[in-house]
């Protein structure tokens, strides 16, 4: 009797331990299934086009030329603006979170700022187009036109819409996940450290720069790939704003595209299996470009914790 | 010139700070410009045919989401039902067993599946589901958002069972429990608030999802009758009636982002508030 219970217990617990692995096992396989399912249904344009599929400024259905260059260009310029906002302005957040503010402020002030990562994509991307855009055409846009005008990124009518748009909703957006991984670092840096700072007779901008920036460099650039890992693939909100042309232009103000608009807009209206292959090979792009970015960050922080371990 | 530097000093600390305060509020107000421009333009939608209808054409006043708002809640409903326990059950093997070779290439994964494009994952569900069925379906859009939703609850399951104290899991099976029982009595039901804010910040996070729901549950003017089908959703509808050139049909989209933007918002700030305040 006790025997049996005891066997009982353990093929149930065996199963539980395996089901519970299977469960773990999903993700793998579902990433695995995500490359090889995109490489499988990207294979005729993969073989039509091969490496020049990277290089090419053409997307024309109607002549079946497709190219990514254009989209891959407007990926990272839009992705490039984004981060030049958000990186310092986290900075700065991170900094009045942990150093300036008193709890009382830092807490309700930390609270909107993560409420503001949980805002959709496409209440950005609706407000961007109705509320954003009319406001950089108006104001911004003509301000950037008269001051740096002789700029050829600043040329062309200021619509409100295109590629600087696209980049400030998309700093924006990767504002709040850059601060709070910031504020975390800043908040691991020993109090020991900043006081001895203080005590030397530093100001807090001094502790900043020389003693917690140093002391979480590794950190902070993390933090900064986790933002850019996130702005590369945002879709929703920049299909609404960033214009949706396939002309590469040097101008700011000029409509443009990303993968994913391109993803977003078109993949419907995709009807011959070539243009459709063309569209799954944009994914792929997308897809190894944001592993990469995440394998790196996710290794970068790895180490740093080693590192952090052995001290 | 010992006195001026510090004045130089100290000027430049009161500017840094200043404008870390100025960021600070940065953030705010373009988290309350957005809320409340959703708030009011939105509101301006709500009246009875928008909850109850049917889309109509333009220019007619009579058209609605009811249907969208069926259909959202029935993908996410089926995403949650096949999302949650994968997720829960990864997460405890994460926890309870993952210390191995083989739990660290999955935690590892699902860091990275945490990054990747939604839209890259309908994509992936466009391929597996509407290619196989020969047809866009609800399902392939509840497939896709169970999949956005797997690496978060997994990854906060772990980190909640983490923080249960090992004495309790001996104590446990020291009594004579076995494994599984002593994880789904002892475990979860301490980790408790921590699983349940992990599920709602993840259902709030797919709520919100457009991208991955354009190429496999697509829309539909209709009733949702089952998810076999092209099925009507709001944030598709959304992108839809956005970037029409029809006035009534754009107050529309502005009507379901604020459902939309209420739900998620009432989500967080749901198990912020209330579930932190639980736990202490």
């Amino acid at each position: 009797m006790k025997m049996r219970r005891k066997k009982r217990y353990r093929s149930t617990d065996v199963l539980f331990q395996y089901w519970s692995a299977f469960c773990a096992l999903v993700i793998i396989l579902v990433m695995a299934g995500i490359l090889a399912e995109l490489a499988v249904n990207s294979r005729l344009s993969l073989r039509e086009f091969g490496f020049g599929f990277l290089v090419s400024r053409d997307w024309n259905p109607v002549t079946r030329q497709f190219g990514a260059l254009s989209s891959i260009y407007g990926t990272l310029v839009s992705t490039a603006i984004a981060m030049l906002i958000a990186v310092p302005l986290s900075l700065v957040i991170a900094l009045f979170l942990v150093e300036l503010a008193p709890p009382a402020l830092s807490k309700p002030v930390g609270f909107a700022i993560e409420l503001l990562a949980a805002i959709p994509s496409i209440i950005f991307g609706m407000w961007g187009l109705f509320v954003l855009a009319p406001v950089m055409a108006e104001h911004v846009q003509p301000a950037l036109k008269t001051a740096f005008g002789f700029l050829p990124l600043f040329q062309g009518p200021p619509t409100g819409i295109g590629m600087l748009t696209a980049g400030v909703i998309l700093s924006l957006m990767i504002l709040p996940f850059i601060s709070a991984v910031m504020r975390d670092v800043f908040a691991m840096v020993p109090p020991v450290v900043k006081e001895s700072a203080h005590g030397l007779g530093a100001t807090t901008w001094e502790v900043t720069r020389k003693v917690t920036i140093r002391y979480g460099a590794q950190g902070l650039l993390g933090a900064s790939f986790l933002g850019l890992g996130r702005a590369i693939g945002e879709t929703m909100a920049v299909t609404f704003v960033i214009g949706n042309d396939h002309r590469i232009s040097a101008s700011l103000f000029a409509p443009a595209n990303s993968i994913a608009s391109t993803l977003a807009n078109e993949f419907s209206e995709a009807s011959e299996p070539l243009y459709l292959s063309a569209l799954i090979e944009l994914g792929l792009v997308l897809f190894i470009i944001t592993l990469l970015i995440q394998a790196a960050a996710r290794l970068w922080l790895r180490r740093l914790e080693k590192g952090a371990g052995v001290k | 010139m010992r006195r001026k530097s510090r004045n130089a000093r100290k000027g430049l600390d009161g500017l840094v700070k200043a404008l870390s305060s100025l960021a600070a509020l940065t953030g705010i107000v373009f988290l309350v410009w957005i809320i409340c421009e959703v708030l009011i333009r939105g509101a301006q939608a709500f009246n009875w045919s928008f909850f109850t209808a049917l889309p109509a054409p333009p220019g007619t006043e009579r058209g609605g989401v009811a249907g969208a708002i069926l259909g959202t809640v029935g993908i996410i409903a089926l995403a949650s039902v096949i999302g949650i326990p994968v997720g829960i059950f990864g997460g405890t093997y994460l926890s309870e067993f993952g210390g191995n070779r083989f739990g660290g290439v999955v935690r590892f994964a699902g860091n990275v599946m945490m990054g990747v494009p939604s839209i890259v994952i309908g994509l992936f569900a466009y391929g597996v589901i509407v290619l196989t069925l020969g047809h866009f379906s609800g399902y392939a859009g509840a497939v896709a958002l169970a999949i956005i939703m797997l690496p978060v609850i997994a990854r906060t399951t772990e980190d909640m069972l983490a923080l249960v104290p090992n004495a309790l899991r001996e104590s446990a099976l020291a009594l004579g429990s076995p494994r599984w029982k002593a994880t789904a009595a002892i475990l979860f039901r301490a980790a408790k608030s921590g699983l349940i804010t992990g599920v709602l910040l993840a259902v709030a996070r797919v709520s919100g999802e457009t991208a991955p729901l354009l190429f496999t549950a697509l829309n539909s003017p209709f009733w949702p009758r089952d998810l076999n089908q092209p099925t009507a959703n709001l944030t598709v509808t959304i992108f839809n009636y956005a970037m029409s050139p029809y006035q009534d049909w754009q107050r529309i989209a502005w009507g379901a982002s604020l459902l939309i933007m209420a739900a998620v918002l009432a989500l967080n700030v749901f198990t912020r508030v209330v579930l932190r305040e639980r736990k202490r």
